[in-house]
């Protein structure tokens, strides 16, 4: 790890002060349990780290009218325990869950969830986020690509959206607030990330002075929701393939949609087809079938993952199963 | 013939220490933390070392400087380890090494070393062994009986491919060392199987006599058949500890360089054809194999296949070694056998289900084909056990007949088998006048128990305690023992601590003899005293018996003579496993419901510790069969999950319930003490995968069996 400077602001203004115009000059540092291994391994070398950790602004869970605010410095943990999200959220409270180990969960922060750099493990291994080789040709095409993207995998991005909070905060149509020594903007989740076209793009809109500050979920009653992760190992491991789902309810009619991929494309892969295929209908194991088969409709594998195919449409489908489920 | 004086073991209704279960003795010391594994060690000054490799799968060093490393802040030494011209056949060989005060300074000063490389072209699959040209070297064929004939007068005939890949050991403790030079001798921790011998061997290298180099270990992390040797590491670690004026340097591997060099275990493929009569025999085996373990290609010892089943009078095969651009492949817990038994005991469920026989019968129907020791019956016996532990008769359906939900539930055999007897082991007793006893081998724990073994061994001898006895191992200052490999770690030691302990005792009743007023050979130790044989009412305690030593202890030696151990150690073992799962055919996931493991390892001396090297072994055949694999990049060559994120090992929540049940009835107790390492990691993987091929009905041909390979079997997509 390249020698940095540390610093510890107490405010987000005082913070926004410490970065920079360019990546290379700072990182913010969350619970770091990414940024730490990217800085081991070279992959980012910030001049200066500025950890969040001292600011008090950041954290906290709090129900407004607007529905759900929660602070990005907010632990996996935290999130958990917290008994507004386990009754309204399930979605959110499953892909926590699914960040499958207590470190992670005690230390990481949904700010960092999100904010994360994809786990391609090209990128992991230098060869930059778009996976190139020497004469500039796709590693991930020709080479190991069982994990990468089965949606918008035409390039130059094919890795997948690594954050399990994207799908369900897409499905749920939240927004996060980002903030700048300019000023602050709120953006949807859905437009906050973004698949690089060229080699100056990053997978979300976040900008090197900006941090993200906090998530805005609307309100969690009425709406059916739920994150259904397809993963091999109990624990420490990602998922093949996810789905979130948000259904709108009129009884047992679903009066609106939204249906979210997750860990098949460079974002949250939203499934339009399936998401209009269930207005106005009773969610069954047939509808909920259907669904899932009209959301992977489309889906363009590469040499080495068609089976996420396959994986994202049984996640469409145990999502909205387990969505309408009754509750206890 | 029995040694004199006789050794053997206390009959079964004497023994007080020897076959109960008893915790080990550094247990509350791992668990706590406490434990000093060399990794752990610090010295004054201490300094950190770190490796720079080669990128590149195949390449030739043009050239490199590391000038601006040497002057890279905190840097002390740099070595390096390739020259200009060098041929490099495998990414992660080491080309530089440096030593700093920190370990980031170290890391940093890497980066600062100009190396350039022309690029060559590279192998690194072998599983399509037509693209391997050149790089594959096929024996000869080895022809047993008239297969053809045999496949004519067959009921049946099966045919299938069958694949295990290369996994590397992936040792919790990296390899590595910290080295300390005082003047020409140097203090040496490694993280070794073989703490006795890797000193001297380091010695050799560096050209200096063995007696200047003092070696300590503790604990240790892990080896499974990697860490014999003193490596390049240890070799560039001591010249960086010289050449920094001795300061101590602590070179461990980070984990994607231990990933990629630190050992691997070779892979198997086979297309293999079998043919048998509806009565369930097994007539015929052909097979063609081919495998690799890196740079020097992947052999098979001559007539290893069928696996067990050698006996079957009529079979073909060839072998292909293939060479791919990837590390050298180090023994892996029971060198070839699980590869083995993975495509046997696959390949002969398959013909099984082709002749609609329940596996279990067929198994035991074709045991005559196996070898003498343990023998047909010993197989027989195991295998009912564990159909029995297994539920086999309520649980299991004939393939594809797992009703009709989306989960199928499957069961599936595999079978180990492994030699034993014990390596070379010297110990020696200590008993003092003040009554403690102290017993000393240059041995190693790789955590598998072997210190609470000797405690045990040494407590039942002397009729002690096991608290009692002092067992320091760890030193090379101690007496040699031999190097931790082949199961022969238990044989060897409870063979010379038994001695050792019998004949430092014998020096005690002489000296006693004269106070109890019988001759030496009239006593006997037992419950913290000496007494007499046959009048126990007469009797020293152990502390007034010691007194009488005045000042001088007694010191004696005890070896283990490999040739004619005398009664206490055996080999030849063999199990039975069988593993019960269920398969989400929808998703391809498979979940464990449970594993049963029927072992025989002669006379069991600690229960706990036995059991818990099959709990061990089953966890390794867990990853081994549906997660664990290590993934060569055809593109760049490179390992792409050197790490432990998608180095996927298996976690606590995959495993299901584990019974294990070891032999112990009279016959096995006979043979004597027979190691445990190695002998249940065999059969497990070929039963978990056969249980997936019961659960599903259709053969996933290679392992592991991630949710890609299941669906793809599922759907009838396989390669
Ligand atoms: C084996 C393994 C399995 C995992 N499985 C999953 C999984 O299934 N699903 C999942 O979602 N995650 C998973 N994770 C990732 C884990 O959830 C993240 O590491 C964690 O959430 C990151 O949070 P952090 O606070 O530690 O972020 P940090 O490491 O501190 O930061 C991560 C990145 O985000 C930036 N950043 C952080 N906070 C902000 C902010 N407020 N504003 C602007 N930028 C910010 C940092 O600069 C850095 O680049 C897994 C990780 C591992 C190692």
């Amino acid at each position: 790890m390249e020698a940095f400077e540390y610093a510890n602001p107490a405010t987000v203004q005082e913070a926004l002060g410490l970065l920079g115009k360019r990546w290379e000059d700072a990182n913010v540092l969350a619970g770091g349990t990414d940024l730490l291994s990217l800085m081991k391994d070279y992959i980012q070398t910030p001049k200066r780290v500025v950890s969040l950790k001292g600011i008090k602004e950041l954290g906290g869970i709090e129900k407004t009218a607007a529905g759900l605010r929660i602070g990005a410095m907010v632990t996996l943990a935290e999130l958990l325990a917290n008994t507004e999200v386990l009754a309204e959220y399930p979605s959110l409270a499953e892909a926590a869950r699914g960040v499958s180990s207590m470190q992670l969960r005690n230390i990481g922060t949904v700010g960092g969830d999100l904010c994360q750099r994809p786990r391609c493990w090209y990128f992991r291994l230098g060869y930059g986020l778009l996976a190139k080789g020497p004469s500039g040709e796709s590693l991930v095409e020709k080479g190991d690509n069982r994990y990468h993207a089965i949606f918008d995998n035409k390039g130059p991005a094919y890795f997948v959206s690594a954050s399990s909070f994207g799908p369900a905060l897409v499905a749920l149509g939240a927004k996060v607030k980002l903030v700048s020594a300019a000023g602050s903007r709120e953006l949807p989740v859905e437009k906050f990330f973004l698949a690089p076209r060229d080699e100056k793009g990053r997978e979300n809109a976040l900008q090197p002075g900006e941090i993200l500050t906090e998530i805005l979920a609307p309100p969690g009653a009425g709406v059916r929701n739920a994150t259904y992760e397809v993963r091999q190992k109990e624990a420490l491991d990602w998922p093949l393939a996810a789905a979130s789902v948000a259904l709108k309810m009129r009884g047992n009619l679903v009066v609106s949609a939204r249906i979210v991929l997750g860990h098949v494309a460079p974002t949250p892969w939203r499934a339009t087809e399936s998401e209009k295929s269930l207005a106005g209908k009773v969610v069954n194991a047939a509808v909920a079938e259907a669904a899932g088969k009209a959301a992977v409709e489309g889906a363009t594998p590469l040499g080495g993952n068609a089976y996420k195919v396959q994986l994202a449409r049984v996640a469409v489908k145990r999502a909205l199963l387990e969505a309408v489920k009754a509750r206890a | 013939m029995p040694d004199t004086p006789d050794y053997s073991w206390p009959a079964v209704e004497k023994r007080r220490v020897i076959g109960k279960r008893t915790s080990r003795l550094d247990g509350y010391a791992k668990s706590s933390g406490t434990a000093k594994y060399s990794y752990d060690i610090q010295r004054p000054g201490l300094l950190y070392g770190a490796v720079l490799t080669c990128p590149h799968a195949h390449a030739r060093l043009t050239s490199i400087d590391a000038g601006a490393a040497q002057k890279s802040n905190g840097v002390t030494a740099v070595e390096l380890l390739a020259k200009p011209g060098e041929e490099i056949h495998y990414a992660g060989y080491e080309v530089a090494a440096v030593a700093a005060t920190s370990e980031d300074l170290a890391r940093d000063a890497l980066r600062k070393i100009k190396v350039e490389y022309e690029v060559l072209p590279h192998l690194v699959s072998e599983r399509d062994l037509a693209k391997a040209g050149s790089r594959a070297k096929p024996s000869g064929e080895q022809v047993t009986g008239d297969p053809d004939q045999a496949f004519k007068d067959a009921d049946a005939v099966s045919e299938g491919f069958y694949g295990i890949p290369v996994i590397n050991h992936c040792c919790l403790e990296s390899h590595g060392q910290v080295i300390e030079w005082k003047g020409n001798q140097f203090e040496y921790w490694p993280s070794t199987q073989n703490l006795s011998g890797i000193g001297g061997d380091l010695a050799k290298v560096l050209e200096i006599p063995a007696t200047s180099v003092h070696t300590h270990m503790d604990v240790m992390g892990g080896g499974f058949g990697s860490k014999f040797g003193h490596d390049r590491w240890g070799e560039f670690g001591a010249r960086l500890s010289k050449k920094s004026g001795g300061r101590a340097v602590k070179l461990f591997l980070d984990r994607s360089t231990e990933l990629q060099i630190a050992g691997n275990r070779p892979s198997l493929f086979a297309k293999i054809k079998l043919g048998g009569k509806k009565d369930g025999t097994m007539t015929v085996w052909q097979s063609e194999s081919w495998a690799t373990g890196g740079v020097g290609g992947g052999g098979l010892p001559a007539g290893q296949l069928p696996y067990v089943f050698r006996g079957v009078p009529n079979k073909r095969m060839t072998h292909t070694s293939v060479s791919v651009n990837a590390a050298e492949e180090r023994a892996w817990r029971a060198p070839n056998n699980p590869q083995l038994s993975y495509v046997t005991c696959c390949a002969m469920e398959d013909l099984a289900a082709k002749l609609n026989v329940d596996p279990v019968a067929f198994f035991d129907k074709n045991l005559d084909y196996a070898g003498k020791i343990p023998g047909p019956e010993a197989y027989r016996a195991q295998l009912k056990k564990a159909a029995e532990l297994a539920e086999w008769a309520r649980l299991w359906h004939p393939r594809g007949q797992s009703g009709s939900g989306s989960v199928k539930r499957g069961l599936g055999i595999g079978f180990n088998a492994w030699g034993g007897l014990g390596h070379p082991s010297k110990c020696l007793t200590t008993i003092n006048p003040d009554g403690t006893v102290k017993v000393e081998l240059g041995s190693q724990d790789l955590g598998t128990g072997t210190r609470t073994v000797i405690a045990m061994v040494a407590a039942e001898t002397l009729g002690l305690p096991v608290a009692a006895v002092q067992v320091r191992i760890g030193d090379n200052k101690y007496p040699p023992s031999g190097p931790s490999g082949g199961s022969t770690t238990v044989g060897g030691v409870s063979a010379s601590t038994r001695k050792s302990t019998m004949n430092a005792l014998a020096k005690l009743f002489e000296v006693v003899a004269p106070a109890l007023g019988v001759p030496a050979d009239q006593l006997e130790a037992a419950d913290s005293k000496i007494q007499v044989k046959g009048s126990p009412s007469k009797n020293l305690t152990w502390k007034a018996a010691c007194r009488k030593l005045g000042t001088k202890s007694i010191a004696e030696m005890g070896e283990n003579a490999q040739r004619g151990p005398g009664g206490l150690i055996g080999s030849g073992v063999g199990g039975v496993q069988i593993a019960d799962v269920s398969v989400d055919t929808e998703t391809g996931i498979v979940k464990m419901n449970r594993v049963v493991a029927v072992q025989d390892c002669g006379l069991v001396i600690n229960p706990k510790t036995a059991e818990s090297q099959c709990f061990g072994a089953v966890l390794l055949s867990i990853s081994a069969a549906l997660t664990e694999e290590r993934v060569m990049d055809p593109v760049t060559g490179r390992i792409l999950n050197a790490d432990m994120e998608f180095y996927k090992l298996t976690g606590i929540g995959d495993v299901g319930e584990i019974i294990v049940h070891l032999n112990r009835e009279p016959e096995h107790d006979k043979r004597g003490v027979i190691g445990l390492g190695e002998p249940p990691v065999i059969g497990g993987i070929a039963a978990i995968a056969n249980a997936v091929t019961n659960a599903i009905g259709v053969r996933p041909p290679v392992v592991p069996l991630t949710p890609d390979k299941v669906l793809a079997a599922l759907e009838g997509r396989n390669a």
